[in-house]
């Protein structure tokens, strides 16, 4: 048994008040949850202290909540744990972000998550009639795959860590877009390409990700978020060239065509590159291209005046010098025949003796 | 006054199948869920579903195993519904997008589970009730005819003068405003009882509200006393570990490391009925042969580690996060724990009860099929196959009927009532104590075994928290989401859950499935071959018996 001091963010809005902090002192075992202390201060002191939970085993994902600024499910959150990271002694709890809160920890998830989440068309468009009396044969591992994403529980911790969503709210996010893969993952499913060409031409879809894995840290259930949004972008590129007006398709050939040139990413060469499809001439020729780089020209001027960039820096971009090893990383990949997809849903280390998967 | 021809109240498994079963019959439908559709508990349903899907195995088969698992107490008529239209439910489900396990050719793939002849049991990882409940939420949100009323709390049924339901009483969580809906056929599907208990592995939202609602305009309670006690549950904090574990091949130990089944069920090991695993376990516990945490040991290391990872996933992390133990390299403590009702609302095959235009589903119901005992997988089924018997059944019946026009007194009362809730001066006990106290006496008295004078200590504890249940302290005063004015109304709902529970349990002056009396403890045919029910008509309530419905199978030693 141990004291730990909670610092909970209320908010009643019929007061006309506006938010505030309080604390609340709890006891309980470091083993036990920040939900577990939360309930003891509800159950002891005040059972006004709004906030969703249910099931205790981070199932249900009614419990998210910010502890100590990160976002989390309050039940798998160790209290002790996060006694450690607070800062003063104080184990802060407030709300989720990205949302509107409707009273103390409880946001409004419809407003936002489900909103989201129906923009996808979250059910499945049969490719085919169900077969009679039987079910659609379909590979093992694909449903292995899909089963990651069909892991999620909507808790919505995601929404609330994700930085694009921050700076753009309109973007549909990690937990819609980790359900979108779940169909387009799905053989069983007919419209892929309607479904991937629809996110991509989005300009708050697949390409408004920037790859700052808070989705993949907070995750309670190892859905991996931006993995799944990757691997659209994958789909939408490789398996159906689709040609998106936000130029995700050119922007990913020319990073990977830089990174297998150089080693690391030549900056000055990817915008270029991005508007021809991973080519240097054809990016500036194109009359779209010329268009967006001109455009971007003032950004770049800034940037040299604030000495960020030199002009010699920006332009001569030197190989690293083992560059023969990454190249070497790249013929090794794409000499597999077909696009090897990291099965993150089954996360254990292999036993001694035993075949991998 | 929103009115609906249909109108279900609960949106786990029984609830949205019974659901989109109504609206795919032309109804009117709405649903009703005091959470979010997601947030049920038939999530945490996580081993698989049961269906003689395999032409290699036979309906007669799965309802053999759950006739004999119930101790025959379950109705044989039910029985053998629930098992004939098990294959075609699961394919359904599997149409619909539900991501099934698949073996090597691309068909389903199976799982053994306890009490059953064959590997029958078909899941996705182990988050098979999860999976299932999101897929049907997906259907939800496609068919735009059904209307979602999430985080709407229902606190009364309501009744025509003719002793029809009418429709039901409920309060938005969200602004604190009371409603009345009007329906002419409602479904109740609001789970079970758990939290009755302390500890549970039911979620905090599991508190008997519908039965309690059905009990209180005299529905009556059937086979109350069969509360389950899952066999592999985390000391303390009640969470569970699936059976799917020990279909996998998981073994029990003792603290002397004795695989303990041996002795109690030599055939199926760790695989017999839950009953008779939990009842082994608490036998071991009890005369000192469990560890000093009062648990005995489950040891999934023998399954190998990447089958662990790809069908056990769910239990990797409850052992990390919740245990501290990596379930891949060591055992985990384990001992019996409230896990289901297999009492409820009493109802024939299609879901209605005796009264008129009411009907439940899920576990809230009894149909029975369960009887004394539950097999591991079959609730999902039942929570389907007989949500959508529900709902298809009350979708065509009210085809051609008024709407009714519920009273708006039954309203006022509601307001009246939480009206004094929030508004009293708080000298009561808090919601929490009484409820903690509740959990205490029912885990203590009303358990694995159970003996006259425990089971009246329960009763008087349970009726003297009716009382101090009247007027417990509130902190809360608003209307926007105002949890502590619902605990007060799920605590008085609880009371009445555990006042049917004990009052049956005393009743049954026998052994038989879940409800082992060390008093009577062997199984009597001749007395208690029945069904006990109990109806709240008025102030106390009645005991009244049922007969079990035979077919095919007549009772025999029960062994494994």
């Amino acid at each position: 048994m141990a004291d730990f001091k909670l610092k909970i963010r209320r908010f009643d809005p019929e007061s006309g008040e506006p938010a505030y902090w309080a604390d609340y002192d709890v006891e309980l075992p470091p083993e036990r949850s920040v939900l577990d202390g939360i309930l003891q201060v509800k159950d002891r002191e005040d059972a006004s202290i709004a906030i969703r939970c249910s099931c205790r085993a981070a199932i249900c994902g009614s419990c998210g909540v910010r502890i100590n600024g990160r976002s989390a499910l309050a039940c798998n959150t160790r209290i002790g744990e996060a006694a450690e990271r607070g800062r003063d002694g104080f184990i802060t709890v407030e709300p989720m972000g990205n949302m509107p809160v409707v009273k103390d920890l409880v946001t409004d998830m419809e407003a936002v998550h489900w909103k989201k989440v129906r923009r996808v068309v979250p059910w499945l468009v049969p490719a085919e009639e169900p077969p009679e009396g039987q079910e659609y044969i379909v590979p093992a591992e694909a449903m292995l795959d899909v089963t990651q994403a069909m892991a999620c529980i909507h808790c919505g911790v995601c929404v609330s860590a994700c930085l694009s969503m921050e700076v753009d709210p309109e973007f549909v996010g990690p937990a819609a877009l980790a359900k979108a893969y779940r169909f387009v993952g799905d053989p069983r499913d007919g419209e892929h390409e309607t479904r991937l060409r629809d996110l991509a031409e989005d300009p708050h879809g697949l390409y408004d990700c920037t790859h700052c894995f808070q989705c993949v840290e907070v995750c309670p259930k190892d859905v991996a978020p931006m993995n799944q949004i990757m691997r659209l972008r994958r789909r939408a590129t490789d398996d159906y060239g689709i040609k998106d007006v936000n130029n995700g398709y050119g922007h990913e050939k020319a990073f990977v065509g830089l990174i297998e040139k150089y080693g690391t990413l030549f900056e000055a060469q990817l915008l270029p590159r991005s508007f021809g499809d991973g080519s240097l001439v054809k990016g500036q020729l194109s009359p779209s291209g010329a268009k967006q780089l001109t455009r971007e020209l003032p950004t770049a001027i800034r940037g040299v005046r604030a000495g960020k960039v030199s002009p010699k820096k920006a332009l001569l971009h030197p190989k690293l010098p083992d560059q023969k090893q990454v190249r070497r990383i790249f013929n090794e990949i794409e000499s597999q025949g077909e696009r090897i997809e990291l099965n993150l849903y089954i996360v254990g280390e292999m036993a001694e003796g035993e075949e991998g998967a | 006054m929103p009115q609906h021809d249909v109108l279900v109240i609960g949106a786990g498994l029984a609830g949205q199948r019974a659901a989109l079963a109504a609206a795919e019959q032309g109804a009117s439908v709405g649903i009703i869920s005091k959470v979010h559709p997601v947030r049920s508990h038939s999530n945490a349903a996580q081993g698989g579903i049961n269906a003689a899907l395999d032409p290699q195995d036979s309906w007669e088969s799965h309802a053999f195993d759950t006739v004999k698992g119930s101790d025959y107490l379950g109705d044989q008529d039910a029985i053998e519904i629930m098992c004939r239209e098990a294959p075609s439910e699961l394919l359904t489900l599997e149409h619909l997008g539900v991501t099934f396990h698949r073996d090597g050719t691309g068909h389903l793939g199976k799982r053994a589970f306890g009490g059953a002849s064959a590997a029958r049991t078909y899941y996705v990882a182990d988050i098979t009730g999860q999976a299932i409940l999101h897929v049907l939420y997906e259907q939800l949100m496609r068919h735009e005819e059904v209307t979602r009323y999430e985080e709407w709390f229902s606190t009364a049924l309501v009744q025509d003068d003719d002793g029809r339901t009418a429709g039901v009483v409920t309060r938005n969580i969200r602004d604190g405003a009371m409603e009345l809906f009007a329906a002419k056929a409602v479904i109740l599907a609001t789970g079970g009882n758990g939290q009755i208990y302390d500890p549970t592995t039911n979620a905090l939202i599991c508190t008997g509200d519908g039965i309690a609602m059905a009990y209180r305009i005299g529905a009556p309670l059937m086979d109350m006393e069969m509360i389950q006690y899952h066999p592999t549950t985390l000391a303390g904090l009640g969470l569970l570990i699936t059976e799917g574990a020990r279909g996998e091949g998981a073994h029990l130990y003792n603290a002397q490391g004795e695989r303990f089944m041996e002795k109690y069920a030599p055939n199926k090991m760790e695989l017999a009925s839950r009953d008779v695993v939990s009842r082994a376990e608490q036998t071991e516990i009890n005369e000192g042969r469990g560890f000093p945490d009062g648990t005995v040991a489950l040891d999934i290391t023998v399954v190998p580690r990447k089958r662990i990872h790809e069908a056990l996933r769910e239990i990797v992390n409850v052992g990390r996060d919740f245990a501290g133990v990596d379930i891949t390299r060591e055992p985990i403590h384990i001992k019996p724990g409230n896990h289901y009702v297999m009492g409820g609302v009493k109802t024939d095959v299609h879901g209605q009860t005796p009264i008129p235009g009411l009907y439940a589903a899920g576990e809230c119901a009894c149909v029975s099929v369960h009887g004394g005992n539950r097999l591991g997988a079959n609730s999902l089924l039942d929570t389907l196959v007989f949500g959508r018997r529900s709902g298809e059944h009350a979708a065509k019946s009210v085809h051609n009927m008024n709407m009714p026009d519920p009273s708006r007194s039954s309203l006022q009362d509601e307001e009246k009532l939480i009206r004094s809730i929030v508004e009293r001066d708080g000298t009561g006990r808090r919601v929490s104590e009484l409820k903690a106290e509740l959990g205490k006496a029912m885990d203590k008295h009303v358990a694995v075994f159970r003996d006259e004078a425990g089971l009246d200590a329960a009763l008087e504890i349970v009726q003297r928290l009716k009382d101090e249940a009247r007027d417990v302290a509130i902190d809360d005063k608003g209307t926007v989401f105002n949890q502590d004015v619902l605990g007060a109304l799920e605590l008085q709902f609880m009371l009445d859950n555990a006042e049917a529970i004990v009052i049956s349990a005393l009743e049954r002056k026998e052994s038989r499935g879940a409800q082992f009396r060390t008093d009577y403890p062997d199984r009597n045919d001749d007395q208690w071959l029945k069904h006990i029910n109990v109806s709240a008509n008025g102030a106390e309530p009645e005991l009244f018996y049922s007969p079990v419905t035979m077919t095919q199978w007549e009772p025999q030693e029960r062994t494994y």
